[in-house]
């Protein structure tokens, strides 16, 4: 496996939709639809129980940012759509990891989660099952440091990022 | 006031003004055919559900209201995606209603399931799945709103049986019609720009007072915005040029001295080569579409553009404007001539455009539209019945085409006077569009004749609607130019394929188109020679009572010129070869 994420230049958009059924098959459509290609994307529920979030990492090459940023504010369920530069964001991903941890290289295991400031979330005979919070980009180096040990499972949750706090730029592009 | 989702689904539509309904039932949508009995609105039963769709757009086109079609789920719902498709590509509003399969049922296979909203997805402005009897006037309402609003454009509702079936309890509810607030409150995520920024504005005016070959490339937004008088002032109050593209063919008289007819692939040069060299583009609702722009690259190189569209995403998608305006065009046009208007009497004038007004008059005198006549003998010439039906019809009648060559001498030889008399299929090319289409303009328009311009490939599309047409009464005349090929997709392979003729002919004979048309209830004539024409036409004007098709045997060589080769630059625009060299055939 290849690193996931910040090889690809890309940008940052939080949109906020409305809680609705199919509304994330229309913003997937839509990109898929308009060639816009999607380098992650993380969707939760908001404070607001009518309103959900995605954020979406889209490949810089694929489209101009106002195509994109247009095309996705005409879906109807879309309230307003906000681009966060990665210079000016701070970018969060959780990982997700089963490994193979027979008793002889365990201690080494564990050692290294330390060292990631990963956690231990479960434990089996042969395996563990760990947690790392971070950077994608320094997920991306978790990964490849754990891989020699053997990774059963991997799982990202894609990232989610805020704008950095003291700068002055307007990140929001629509907002009804 | 208790009802059953039936009963809500027919209401909510008579709140919304709707008089017509295009349809076929059928067992999911059923239980809403019950209700329409003891309606005023008029049902029109079609023979086949794209019929339902592209009459509910000529209706659109010519009334500038929303068209309405109504089909059962499945096969019906999977018959109506092309005029979905084709009315989101040319933004005409439709409220398309399709049944569903029983809530529970949904996900499981039924019969005649259909992920209707899957489907339609990307072929609608919005779409809905409403899984509750008390949501249908909310839907109905946020339908109707979002279809005629911002860029028109298609809304389909889908609708599971239980919740408008009387028998279920499902369908149970207590009737609400939502007002203006809630449907804003509704609809967070919508909220359509329509008064443009008034810097830009004033910015464009500076462009217009600077230019000296300035042409104004008027879309069918502008006819959208029902901003034809505007546009009108605007041409006259600066002296411009107007090209009209395919969609906005009337948008501008043709008559008018300013008018320079339709730019693109198939444009006369003129309209083509003024584009090409203008300093200033003033695109009001048009796009830049490839079948205009040519060669992107290479299109109107010395051209600053002033871009105005409702659709803010059209902003910069192919051509980045000088000065973009997100506006409605009407509001937009008629906030430009006041900033005009006070800057000119304010001492303000425009440059000297002599110079540009008689190369546009040499090129108009150079290279007119015009075709090779034909000679006593020649079989006859589509162009020519153009000009006869267009001599022996009122300005204000209503002329739709199909979808090839006959459509391209449609918009060239037909004189457009008036805003809404020109409905066709732009963005899809829709081959079948032509018949259902002039069925729903002349239920949209009763008073005006209404004659369809068809291709003998298109019309066997779509001709069973003639049924629909004779048993409804509605009096459509349609004219086949019967050339017994696909003629464009013939006239391609002419050119650029070595003239290897691949899977384009049809026979002129079969079907005969005359017994076909007698058969569907209507009168049908045949006209083979060009002394014919004239009379066929009167005939046919005279009949009132019942559909009338004319298979006009025209010549199967004849090309469509001016043309602008795919690919190629507009300056590379290639006029009638038999005409430059003055050859007769
Ligand atoms: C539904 C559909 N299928 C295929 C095409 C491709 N196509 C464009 S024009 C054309 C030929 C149309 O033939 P006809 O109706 O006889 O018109 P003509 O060009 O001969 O005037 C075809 C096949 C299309 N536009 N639409
Ligand atoms: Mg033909």
């Amino acid at each position: 496996m290849t690193a996931l994420s910040d090889d690809i230049p890309h940008h940052i958009l939080s949109v906020l939709v409305e809680n609705k059924a199919g509304v994330l098959a229309r913003v997937s459509g839509l990109f898929a639809r308009r060639g816009f290609n999607i380098v992650s994307l993380a969707v939760a529920p908001t404070e607001d129980e009518y309103l959900s979030r995605i954020t979406i990492a889209v490949e810089v090459a694929s489209a101009p940012l106002d195509q994109i940023t247009e095309q996705l504010f005409k879906l109807i369920s879309v309230v307003s759509i906000t681009e966060l530069d990665p210079r000016h964001a701070v970018e969060r991903e959780l990982l997700l990891v089963t490994i193979e941890a027979p008793p002889d290289v365990r201690p080494q295991i564990l050692a290294l989660v330390d060292e990631l400031a990963g956690r231990v979330l479960d434990e089996g005979q042969d395996r563990l099952t760990v947690s790392v919070e971070g950077h994608p980009n320094a997920l991306d180096d978790c990964a490849e440091r754990l891989r020699p040990f053997g990774i059963v499972e991997l799982r990202r949750t894609g990232r989610v990022a805020l704008p950095k706090l003291d700068n002055a730029i307007d990140h929001r592009l629509h907002q009804v | 006031m208790q009802l059953n989702g039936s009963q809500a689904l027919i209401k909510a539509l008579e709140m919304e003004g709707v008089d017509t309904i295009f349809g076929l039932p059928g067992g999911c949508i059923l239980p809403a055919y019950d209700p329409l009995l003891d309606s005023a609105i008029r049902h029109i039963l079609v023979r086949h559900e794209q019929g339902a769709g592209h009459m509910a757009e000529g209706y659109a086109h010519v009334t500038g209201r929303p068209g309405v079609a109504m089909v059962t789920s499945g096969p019906a719902a999977t018959n109506i995606v092309t005029p979905l498709c084709n009315a989101y590509m040319d933004s005409i509003p439709l409220v398309v209603i399709t049944g569903q399969v029983p809530v529970s049922a949904i996900g499981t296979d039924a019969f005649q399931e259909c992920d209707t909203i899957g489907v339609t997805r990307s072929v609608t402005k919005h779409n809905e799945l409403i899984t509750s009897a008390q949501d249908i006037p909310r839907a109905v309402r946020e339908a109707f709103h979002i279809a005629t609003t911002g860029r028109p454009g298609p809304v389909l509702l889908d609708i599971p049986k239980d919740i408008i079936d009387a028998r279920n309890p499902n369908s149970a509810m207590e009737w609400h019609w939502p007002d203006d607030a809630d449907v804003l409150a509704g609809l967070p995520g919508y909220r359509p720009i329509t008064h443009g920024d008034p810097r830009k504005i004033r910015e464009a005016a500076e462009f217009i007072l600077r230019a000296e070959r300035p042409v104004i490339y008027a879309g069918g937004g502008i006819l959208k915005a029902r901003a034809a008088e505007t546009l009108h002032e605007l041409a006259e109050l600066c002296g411009i040029h107007v090209v009209t593209t395919l969609m906005a063919r009337g948008a501008f008289p043709d008559s008018h001295p300013l008018c320079l007819g339709m730019p693109g692939m198939h444009g006369n040069y003129t309209a083509v080569t003024a584009m090409q060299r203008s300093d200033l583009l003033i695109a009001l609702g048009s796009r830049f579409d490839d079948r205009i722009t040519g060669k992107v690259d290479a299109f109107a190189p010395e051209a600053k553009v002033i871009h105005v569209d409702i659709d803010p995403a059209e902003i910069g998608k192919v051509r980045r404007p000088d000065v973009p305006i997100v506006g409605d065009c009407r509001l937009v046009i008629e906030e430009l001539v006041e900033v005009l208007k006070e800057l000119l009497a304010n001492g303000a004038a425009f440059p000297d455009r002599s110079r540009w007004k008689q190369t546009i008059a040499g090129w108009q005198e150079i290279n007119p539209l015009a075709y090779v006549p034909a000679e006593p003998g020649d079989s006859l010439k589509p162009q020519f019945v153009l000009e006869q039906l267009r001599d022996n019809n009122p300005d204000d009648c209503i002329v739709v085409s199909g979808v090839g060559q006959h459509q391209m001498w449609a918009s060239q030889y037909w004189h457009f006077e008036r805003p809404y008399t020109w409905v066709n299929s732009g963005g899809l090319g829709t081959m079948g569009f032509a018949v259902p289409a002039a069925i729903g303009a002349k239920v949209g328009r009763p008073d005006s004749t209404v004659w369809a311009v068809d291709g003998d490939g298109c019309f066997q599309m779509t001709a069973q609607e003639l049924v629909t047409a004779a048993a409804e009464r509605i009096p459509v005349k349609i004219a086949i130019l019967n050339n017994a090929y696909l003629g464009m997709v013939r006239q391609w392979q002419e050119m650029f394929y070595e003239e290897r003729y691949s899977e384009v002919y049809l026979s002129p004979d079969l079907p005969d188109y005359k017994l076909w048309a007698e058969a569907m209830g209507c009168v049908g004539m045949r006209v083979d020679s060009p002394e014919e024409v004239e009379a066929a036409i009167q005939k046919a004007n005279e009949i009132d009572d019942r559909p009338v098709v004319i298979d006009f045997r025209v010549d199967a060589a004849e090309k469509v010129y001016p043309m602008v080769a795919p690919g190629q630059s507009n300056d590379d625009i290639v006029t009638d070869p038999g005409l430059r060299q003055g050859i007769k055939r």
